[in-house]
């Protein structure tokens, strides 16, 4: 999922921040392992807590007192004083450090190893509470709390696995603790106790349906009810787990995948919303992605896209999102007309993270031309149009990503200048974020195709913006500003002057050519073809170096660079001494060698430069050598115009210079 | 006071019949096997004393409560005459073992309520609870910490506020928490008691 870096450092910077307010928000989202370090956090969680003693409210005195019971009395007195604490609000942070201060994790803890199953319930419904803070999850791990957890997890007592199962999706919420519950066999005993529960619920799914079961014995209320809420809290806990690569795997391994598959057809959206939290958690494996089709999760996900629960859409959505990066899942999702639901999230305006899931998923489901056109029905064109006005940075990345793929098709670039699209668009050129930068200039790569695009672009300066983001240090935002550029300079009228008006550009467009990175380099050389259109430019980029560098390039294997590289060679042919200087800057042999690439659209492009070439004896001389004639012949009679043109072109003037050679010889 | 005698087979019929018309929850076979360890248990004499059942209670359920185990041989003997007798011996078993949520909160109810006068007042839950702080700070008055636990099981479970459970105090509490069922000391089975002596009288193909 090409979700910004940039989003998740400033997630974590947030967190940071957070640690010295006193308000903990109850859904507090760390970030996934494979980005963050968690050395530092760890030491000055450690720290935190010491409140001042003189603004501590009752409840802290009170629950100490009764961690002094569960201390020193007998069974009866500990349900009494458990029963007591949980009166308190252990949401909050005063009573939760209460708690921990005076050992009371400790005790509660060493409950969960006794026999006696009141004790461990009530322990563990203390224990589920207060572990939704963080500085408390890492307390419980510390002690131990994990392991014992785990292994209650294979206790008779339904009410008991439930809780211990809920308390552990609250403790491995960080990367520690999701290593420990791994490392003791957790993942196998969680899909274990969802297992337990799976047949029980099937028949329940079928008795709603009215379908007739085998079963024997009649399956009561409260006993539904109850595997419910083991399925909830099992599959909370995986969902908890699945942040961790390697609990990915583990989870793969232990057959979680059909299991969740089943899961998701039940009624219960309790059961669903953590069901599909793991599934999107685990969609950014290739391995689950397949999975996940192939065991028919796709037709589930699509329905539940239709709930009218906000959560389940969300997770939908974005299990979509990451989904889609499949073409085989982009058309499902299409058959199973999953399109239409998602172009009605987009009206959620105010839900935020429903957003961004929704335009995320409309994104990547673009990519397919056959969605594309079914977006245009649906007029989701306009709506995203509408949301180039959103503050959110995520749902802007992702509607500006849907809109370029969107703008592949005329009609849409047309519609979203006709919705007041394309201005916005421009305005996005002067932010900060790389992935909207890589998307905008992606959208106005494709919308400055259009000519009545071309001039709104221009009038707001939009060549410039794009020409600026040349000195961003990353290569994917400079490599998509110069593919960006290149429809500007061909459809903007008197773009050369323009070009040549921005101070230093045509300097800095060349000093790319030092790039390490293959798709600048092509990017550049692309746009280098249309600035040389321009003769003046060209004089002036034949002055910054422009042909020895592109001389020097011409040594790589990479199809889309050569493509472009022999149109900027073929350009920069018409200049001066230019023919001359490539020869000897041994740009010509390499070049034949490029009619041999399977890539047909490089030979087009490598017999204009052949033939440009060829109009200096020498250079006929290098590529005769090299064996050129017989490549050229067999595309003489090939289809392409340009090609059939340049390859006859070129074979003449050589066949010239021989003749020439010939009647010199025999005067 | 009467006096014991042998126990008939008609006795016997006598008390299954009446048993099953009070809707206990053991199937017929199942009295029959709980009146046979009762025969066992009173040498087959037809009523079962303080001592025998308490001795009942601490060998098959490991009970150790003295003022508990006393006020479990009250609830089983309805009629109050001192002794067990064979129907109320399964009676109190359907409750003691299979009970359903709202008999048994009406029977440890019955067993906290020391006096039996409706309430269970603050003196009767310090008695209840006299033993069950172990570890006490050495300058601390023991009594202070029980005290202070009564109130805290009164400010939890009184919702009247007149300073004593009432029935309907004692209900409604133990319905929003059910781990407050035995809240002031143990009264039912545990798990594996309970299991351990359904198997000596259940047969294999009655139901669950």
């Amino acid at each position: 999922m090409e979700k910004a870096k940039d989003t998740e450092n400033t997630k974590k910077k947030e967190i940071v921040k957070n640690h010295s307010s006193s308000k903990l928000s109850v859904n507090h989202k760390e970030p996934s392992d494979e980005s963050s370090p968690e050395s530092d956090e760890e030491e000055e969680l450690a720290e935190r807590g010491r409140q001042d003693q003189s603004d501590l409210p009752s409840e802290y005195w009170q629950i100490q007192k009764l961690v002094k019971y569960l201390k020193g009395g007998n069974q009866t007195a500990t349900i009494i004083a458990l029963c007591s604490m949980r009166d308190f609000n252990l949401a909050q942070e005063a009573c939760q450090f209460a708690i921990r201060d005076v050992g009371g994790l400790e005790v509660l803890i060493n409950l969960l190893d006794t026999e006696d199953i009141k004790c461990k319930i009530g322990s563990l419904q203390i224990l589920k509470e207060i572990s939704k803070n963080p500085y408390i999850r890492r307390s419980i791990a510390d002690l131990g709390g994990l392991q014992t957890m785990v292994k209650i997890l294979t206790e008779q007592d339904k009410d008991l696995r439930c809780l211990a199962a809920e308390t552990i999706a609250n403790v491995a919420k960080f990367k520690r603790a999701r290593k420990v519950v791994r490392q003791n066999n957790g993942i196998r005993m969680l899909v274990g106790l969802l297992e337990s529960v799976k047949i029980n619920l099937q028949h329940a799914v079928n008795d709603h349906k009215g379908i007739k079961t085998h079963s024997h014995h009649s399956y009561s209320q409260v006993e539904l009810v109850k595997d419910i809420e083991i399925a909830r809290c099992g599959a909370s806990a995986l969902w908890s787990l699945s942040k961790s690569k390697k609990n990915k795997h583990e989870m793969r391994r232990s057959g979680v995948i059909p299991l969740l598959a089943t899961l998701l057809k039940s009624p219960h959206e309790s059961i669903c919303i953590p069901v599909v939290g793991t599934l999107q958690e685990c969609a950014s494996e290739a391995s689950y992605r397949l999975a996940i089709r192939t065991e028919g999760m796709i037709f589930d996900l699509v329905e539940n896209l239709r709930s009218s629960n906000d959560e389940l859409q969300m997770h939908c959505a974005n299990a979509i999102f990451k989904c889609a990066e499949d073409k085989d899942t982009r058309d499902l999702i299409r058959k199973f007309k999953g399109l239409d639901p998602l172009v009605k999230l987009l009206s959620n305006r105010d839900n935020k993270p429903l957003l961004a899931a929704a335009t995320g998923a409309i994104w990547k489901c673009s990519i397919s031309k056959e969605n594309v056109k079914r977006f245009q029905e649906l007029k989701a064109i306009e709506s995203l149009v509408a949301l180039l006005g959103d503050p959110t940075e995520e749902v802007l990345i992702n509607t500006v990503g849907a809109l370029a793929e969107c703008a592949q098709e005329p009609e849409n670039r047309a519609s979203m200048r006709k919705s007041g699209g394309i201005s916005p668009l421009v305005n996005l050129l002067t932010g900060t974020n790389n992935q909207l930068l890589v998307n905008t200039c992606k959208a106005l790569a494709q919308c400055a195709q259009d000519q009545d695009n071309i001039s709104i672009i221009e009038r707001m300066d939009g060549v410039r913006l794009l020409w600026s983001l040349l000195k961003n240090p990353n290569t994917r935002v400079q490599a998509s500003a110069a593919w960006a550029i290149c429809p500007c300079i061909k459809n903007i009228r008197d773009s050369g002057e323009t070009v040549r008006n921005f101070v230093g550009g045509l300097e800095l467009i060349v000093s790319l050519l030092k790039s390490h990175d293959i798709e600048v380099l092509a990017s550049v050389c692309a746009a280098i073809g249309e600035i040389a259109k321009d003769e003046e430019n060209l004089a002036v980029i034949t002055d910054h170096g422009v042909v020895p560098m592109l001389a020097g390039l011409t040594d790589r294997n990479d199809d889309m660079l050569r493509k472009n590289l022999t149109e900027a060679i073929a350009q920069c042919c018409k200049w001066g001494k230019n023919r001359e200087l490539f020869g000897s800057q041994n740009a010509v042999a390499p070049l034949v060698k490029y009619l041999k690439s399977p890539n047909s659209d490089v030979h087009a492009s490598t017999a204009k430069a052949l033939h440009q070439l060829s109009k200096n004896p020498a250079n006929c001389i290098v590529m005769h050598e090299n064996g050129v004639v017989r490549l050229l012949l067999g595309m003489v009679g090939s289809t392409d115009e340009v090609l059939q043109e340049n390859s006859a072109g070129c074979i003449s003037n050589i066949r010239r210079l021989a003749l020439a050679n010939e009647k010199a010889r025999n005067a | 006071m009467t006096t014991a005698h042998h126990i008939t087979r008609k006795a016997v019929q006598v008390a299954i019949d009446d048993l099953c018309a009070k809707k206990v929850h053991f199937g017929k076979n199942e009295i029959e096997a709980l009146l046979n360890i009762y025969k066992t248990i009173t040498k087959n004499q037809d009523r079962m004393d303080r001592l025998k059942f308490r001795d009942v209670l601490h060998n098959s359920f490991d009970m150790t409560d003295d003022i508990l185990m006393d006020r479990v041989f009250r609830a089983f003997d309805r009629d109050n005459d001192g002794y067990i007798s064979m129907t109320e011996w399964v009676e109190g078993l359907s409750i003691f073992l299979r009970g359903t949520h709202e008999e048994k909160i009406r029977y440890a109810f019955t067993v906290y309520d020391l006096n039996g006068d409706g309430y269970i007042s603050r003196e009767e839950m310090f008695q209840m609870l006299k033993t069950s702080i172990i570890k006490q700070p050495s300058e601390e008055d023991p009594d202070e910490g029980i005290k202070d636990l009564v109130e805290i099981a009164l400010k939890k479970m009184d919702k009247d506020h007149d300073s004593r459970l009432s029935f309907q105090d004692f209900h409604d509490s133990v319905l929003a928490d059910p781990l407050l069922l035995e809240c002031f000391g143990q009264c039912l089975p545990d798990h594996k008691r309970k299991m351990a002596f359904e198997s000596t009288f259940k047969k294999t193909n009655t139901f669950y």
